[in-house]
């Protein structure tokens, strides 16, 4: 049965508020900001809460265990080295809470199931950062 | 909610729209945006001396000035393929608040003439739109290959499936309904009749998204002119009374979207619907904003029209097509008409001619109450209009 793997991607710009993120994948470490009001992650990074409109966010090293709240497999591509595939995209709910856009790799496309567990596995970028994937928690199979 | 009196207090008095069966107009930009216009007002019995009120989802600063137009009410409102729904809302109030007396919203875009005279944006190679910087969709999803839109639809679809067990044949049955309408209408991309093992059967795009579960990407425009429910009156065509309105976005992004599977429709339409004072069961015609099967399928549910969950057995026995309980999308819809990109104008055209009986062999027998509901963004933006005939002023 096919596997899914990593698509080829550009490299993505990186925000000046996004910065410790980026940084952090160097390190293959995963960071999500914190609302210390809330007390609650917030992803994608900003300035403020979405949550409480409040500037009272930090930088906590994310566990790296989430699960699949949804995906789509890709069997085309529009990426500029051409056919890829195929590759599952998903949406992963980290055990912190947050949501990220991401792709699930290592796992035989009819495997795929939503609410499966899942843990962070690193594609490095030309530029050295890492972007963060996710696999079958425990491994790919 | 505070209704400062805009149920019944105007009215859609002209329409106009434009597709073909190639995908392909001859003219487009202003000059095909003049021609809808100028159709609309001819359709409304008005000319272009009456309008005091412009809208465009780019610049309605410039469609004024190509049009020697000096507007009192102007309205660049842009949330997609709602954008046309947003702009009855907010013409609505204005016009119930004397602020204007003449409004004209137009779109027109095409896609496929462009690409043939060697224009547009799309091909190999290309990479999101990046401007004024980093954007949050380069940064956090465009890196993980997502086809967009389609892939922003599949998820939703994956994610109804999981919790509701909605199955793929029951999204097919959207297309094959909204294909049935198609064959009756003659300036329709596709008219020959499709069934769900073709749905089935035709390129996975995005899973569990079939090419046919996919809208089209077609040329296309339209214009609509609105005015008072009293000018309304003295006007030669029977006016689509607008009842009640209402709006809500919870999101742009996809990644950022509360529950994949429930839209913003939960707020929009029950407010449109409470204005309007209506039921779901009062409604004769949905135009329902289909750029995927799932995308109409969720405003099934989220409108009312069934509970959360069920809208898969609901369209089962074909209950949108023709002769069913609940005609959807008569004019064949994104799927099976046109689709250039924010179809939104295209919902409000068909709910009008269905109003005033203009449509031929698609015809209903009598509509009273016609509702347009247009999605924008990725199920982003979502905007209800309800309109009624004379009959429902009362």
């Amino acid at each position: 049965m096919t596997t899914t793997e990593r698509p080829s991607r550009f490299d993505p710009p990186a925000s000046p508020v996004a910065e410790p993120f980026w940084e952090a994948t160097k390190e293959r470490r995963l960071l999500v900001q914190w609302c210390l009001d809330c007390d609650k992650a917030v992803f994608y990074p900003r300035e403020i809460c979405p949550g409480c409109f409040g500037a009272n966010l930090e930088w906590r090293e994310a566990s790296g265990k989430g699960t699949l709240y949804t995906f789509t497999v890709n069997h085309l591509s529009p990426s500029p080295t051409g056919i890829d595939g195929p590759f599952a995209v998903a949406l992963v709910e980290l055990a912190e809470g947050a949501r990220m856009m991401t792709n699930v790799v290592g796992v035989p496309v009819d495997d795929l199931t939503v609410g499966m567990a899942l843990q962070v596995t690193w594609d490095e970028l030309p530029d050295g950062r890492h972007y963060p994937m996710f696999e079958p928690a425990g491994g790919s199979s | 909610m505070g209704d400062v009196g805009i149920r019944g207090a105007s009215a859609i008095v002209g329409v106009a729209d434009d597709a073909s069966p190639t995908g392909q107009l001859e003219i487009g930009g202003r000059e095909l945006e003049a021609a809808m216009i100028e159709q609309a007002l001819t359709d409304a019995g008005l000319t272009i001396a009456d309008v005091d009120g412009v809208c465009h989802t780019g610049s309605s600063m410039g469609l004024a000035e190509y049009l020697g137009v000096h507007p009192r009410f102007t309205e660049s409102t842009n949330t997609g393929g709602s954008s046309f729904e947003v702009h009855v809302e907010h013409a609505a109030a204005a016009i119930a608040a004397g602020i204007a007396d003449v409004v004209v919203s137009v779109y027109a875009s095409t896609p496929r003439g462009d690409r043939a005279r060697g224009g547009g944006m799309g091909g190999p190679g290309r990479r999101p739109m990046m401007m004024g910087g980093p954007n949050p969709q380069a940064e956090w999803e465009m890196p993980s290959g997502i086809r967009m839109p389609m892939g922003a639809y599949a998820m939703a679809a994956t994610r109804h499936m999981a919790e509701y067990g909605t199955t793929p044949e029951q999204l097919a049955q959207i297309a094959v309904s909204t294909r049935q309408w198609a064959t009756m209408n003659p300036k329709a991309r596709y008219q020959d009749p499709i069934t769900i093992d073709d749905v089935l059967a035709s390129p996975m795009q995005s899973s569990p998204l079939h090419l046919l579960d996919c809208c089209l990407v077609t040329d296309g425009a339209g214009a609509f002119v609105m005015t008072s429910a009293e000018r309304a009156k003295s006007l030669p065509k029977p006016p689509a009374y607008v009842l009640g309105v209402g709006t809500c976005h919870d999101h742009a992004m996809i990644s950022q979207m509360p529950d994949l599977a429930t839209t913003a429709g939960t707020i929009s339409g029950p407010a449109a619907f409470g204005m309007a004072g209506i039921k779901p069961s009062d409604v004769d015609l949905l135009m329902g904003y289909d750029s995927f099967t799932i995308t109409a399928l969720l405003h099934l549910e989220d409108l009312g029209f069934c509970k959360k969950g069920e809208g898969g057995p609901f369209t089962e026995d074909g209950k949108l097509g023709p002769g069913g309980s609940l005609p959807m999308n008569t004019n064949g819809g994104g799927l099976s008409y046109t689709h250039p990109g924010m179809y939104g104008m295209f919902l409000l055209v068909e709910a009008v001619k269905q109003l005033r009986g203009e449509c031929g062999e698609r015809q209903l027998t009598d509509p009273n109450i016609a509702v347009a509901h247009g999605s924008g963004g990725v199920l982003s933006c979502m905007s209800t209009v309800v309109l009624g005939t004379e009959a429902t002023l009362s």
